[in-house]
């Protein structure tokens, strides 16, 4: 550390005012306060005493998310080893894993923070943390062989249109990095959905007999709650279909198929007081309630969806539900803001996201437009709320001055 | 159960603003504050609730082919659809000025902030959209017009108080100066496009 310190030491003046790279003071400033606590202190206002800062908070997130990254990366190898037939160690596994996770989290990492260092030198502020969850979100939510210019489009139009045109870190109204998702998802729909995108195939290996590479969100499409795992080798029971889903041991996006890793995360966010507990529990309990009606009507009534027969703690822990519910929907930014708002958008995001996986023939996955639609109508939720407790106290005024 | 899909429809899926991008003008500078953008909404409801229903009737006893024949058999040839148009927009605008007297006499704070953005309902496309959606999809009977009517005005309530919300949240937001008002509501309004596309497909 000494070694650094004397390093960033004997280059800051020519970052600082004068210096002949005065411009470049921001990417300077990051790197320093990345590496070291900060020397400057509060000069107006309240000064809070904990040093917790936004780079901390962001370094929770990442942090809490290691769990599902780590499941993921061996997931990758293990569902690529098993689709293909070949017996293979947890080193390969997770070498294979590795070998296709880094390029997708350098190319996110590269495009969003080379255009948020354009724009703060721009613009001529401090360089803000924001990017370090999103750019590490946008890796865990690709299917594994997306071509990575893709990723980079995607990254390049979600941190431009959705984050810096607003003003940066904190003004954006929707998630930055469910926004880059979908723009791939519209966009190039052939990489984002369907069977083939889910489990690398790419190289040498031929697929086993019975290989479909479906989803478990796929196959509920056309079977039901019958699910057969990445060989075509039927779950013996559902206890065992929902096991495999809550280790996560399922084809998906490379962050999301770990029930269990993801939760290991939330505990970690709400024991940190980072995410709010509210938008998580209101959100699970939505997506529980919506799949426990589906499961009441869904035989007597539309008994040609089969869909709707997914049990509904099924449904809990397929597909992309807990990770959006958990790192998603709990973004700061774009969540609602007032407590009661917390409690109703959470819960209009748990019981929209299932009602759009399975309503919704076009998408097989509803949790990304579920977070999506409620980001854009959180201000509203927040607004009337904020309204209805002003109507309250002008009530409760008055009658207390009539008395 | 068919009408609740059609309101159902033409508030998510078939939104006025997102899907079809009518009745901009208003949406875009009436958007300001949630009241006024409330208010506009209740109009916009009100109004498309009344105008479909009317014009349907016109359409299916006044202007579609064959529609007079309730006059005289002998009109069975009759066709008045040229007139549609002006038909359509005539009624539209008395419906308009009938609106502007009540919110003048009712509301006339609510008025003031409308300022002509209420008269100019009359020629706000998603009105007149409503009708001609009426016309083009061929509703069967009077209820549906309703609804689908009705319907059209709460999707584009929720469109612009949901804009409106979002703009005052953002008021105090460091936007780049190019883009302070109506640029960035513009890039809002397209967000909130891909917010909205998570009802597209859904077939009830």
């Amino acid at each position: 550390m000494k070694a650094v310190d004397n390093l960033l030491g004997k280059v800051r003046p020519a970052f600082e005012k004068g210096g002949k790279l005065e411009k470049y003071w921001p990417m300077y400033d990051a790197l320093e306060t990345f590496a070291f606590v900060p020397d400057h202190t509060t000069k107006t206002g309240a000064h809070v005493r904990d040093a917790i800062d936004m780079k901390r908070t962001m370094f929770l997130v990442i942090l809490a998310m290691v769990p599902a990254l780590l499941f993921g990366v061996y997931n990758l190898g293990y569902q690529h080893f098993a689709a293909m037939g070949v017996d293979a160690t947890f080193l390969e596994m997770a070498l294979f894993g590795f070998g296709k996770l880094i390029p997708l989290i350098i190319v996110s990492y590269g495009v969003g923070l080379g255009i948020e260092f354009i724009f703060c030198i721009k613009k001529g502020h401090a360089i803000y943390e924001g990017f370090l969850v999103s750019g590490m979100l946008i890796p865990l939510i690709m299917p594994v062989d997306v071509p990575l210019w893709m990723v980079g489009v995607a990254t390049a139009f979600s941190v431009i249109f959705v984050k810096e045109v607003f003003g940066g870190t904190g003004m954006n109204i929707l998630n930055v990095a469910l926004t880059a998702r979908a723009f791939i998802f519209f966009a190039y729909p052939t990489e984002m959905s369907g069977n083939k995108v889910w489990i690398s195939t790419t190289g040498d290996r031929t697929p086993v007999d019975g290989y479909t590479g479906e989803t478990l969100l796929g196959q509920a499409v056309e079977k039901g709650a019958a699910f057969t795992d990445v060989t075509g080798q039927a779950y013996a029971s559902a206890a065992d279909s929902f096991m495999a889903s809550f280790i996560g041991l399922i084809p998906g996006s490379i962050g999301e198929t770990s029930a269990l890793a993801i939760l290991i995360g939330a505990a970690m966010l709400i024991f940190t007081g980072v995410a709010s507990w509210r938008i998580i529990l209101w959100g699970i309990l939505g997506g529980a309630v919506m799949g426990f009606i589906f499961n009441l009507i869904g035989p007597a009534y539309f008994p040609e969806n089969l869909y709707l027969q997914v049990p509904w703690w099924q449904q809990l822990v397929m597909g992309g539900f807990l990770f959006g519910v958990v790192f998603m929907a709990t973004d700061p930014v774009s969540a609602a803001q007032t407590t009661r708002g917390k409690v109703i958008y959470g819960f209009l995001i748990g019981l929209l996201g299932i009602l759009i996986r399975v309503v919704n023939p076009a998408y097989p996955e509803g949790i990304m437009m579920a977070i999506l639609f409620m980001n854009v109508m959180a201000p509203t939720v927040d607004h009337y709320v904020v309204q209805g407790n002003i109507n309250k106290r002008l009530k409760r005024f008055k009658t207390v001055k009539a008395a | 159960m068919e009408a609740l899909n059609i309101f159902v429809k033409s508030i998510f899926i078939d939104n006025m603003i997102f899907a079809y991008f009518l009745g901009m003008c208003s949406y875009l500078a009436v958007s300001k504050t949630v009241q006024t953008a409330v208010g506009l909404g209740f109009a916009v409801i009100f109004v498309l609730g009344i105008t479909v229903p009317i014009n349907y009737l016109l359409e299916n006893f006044v202007l579609a082919e064959g529609a007079l024949v309730w006059l005289d058999p002998s009109f069975a040839t009759v066709d008045l659809s040229f007139l549609s148009f002006i038909m359509f927009i005539a009624v539209i605008a008395s419906m308009v000025q009938l609106v502007e007297m009540i919110v003048e006499k009712f509301a006339p704070a609510l008025y003031g902030a409308l300022g002509i953005f209420l008269p100019l309902i009359a020629v706000n496309c998603a009105i007149l959209g409503g009708s001609l959606f009426m016309q083009e999809r061929q509703y069967t009977g009077i209820g549906d017009a309703t609804v689908f009517g009705l319907g059209s005005g709460v999707g584009w309530l929720l469109a612009i108080v949901g804009i409106a919300a979002i703009r005052e949240k953002i008021r105090y937001s460091n936007v780049p100066a190019p883009l302070r008002g109506l640029g960035i509501t513009f890039i809002i309004t397209g967000l909130m496009g891909i917010a909205f596309m998570a009802f597209m497909g859904i077939e009830l």
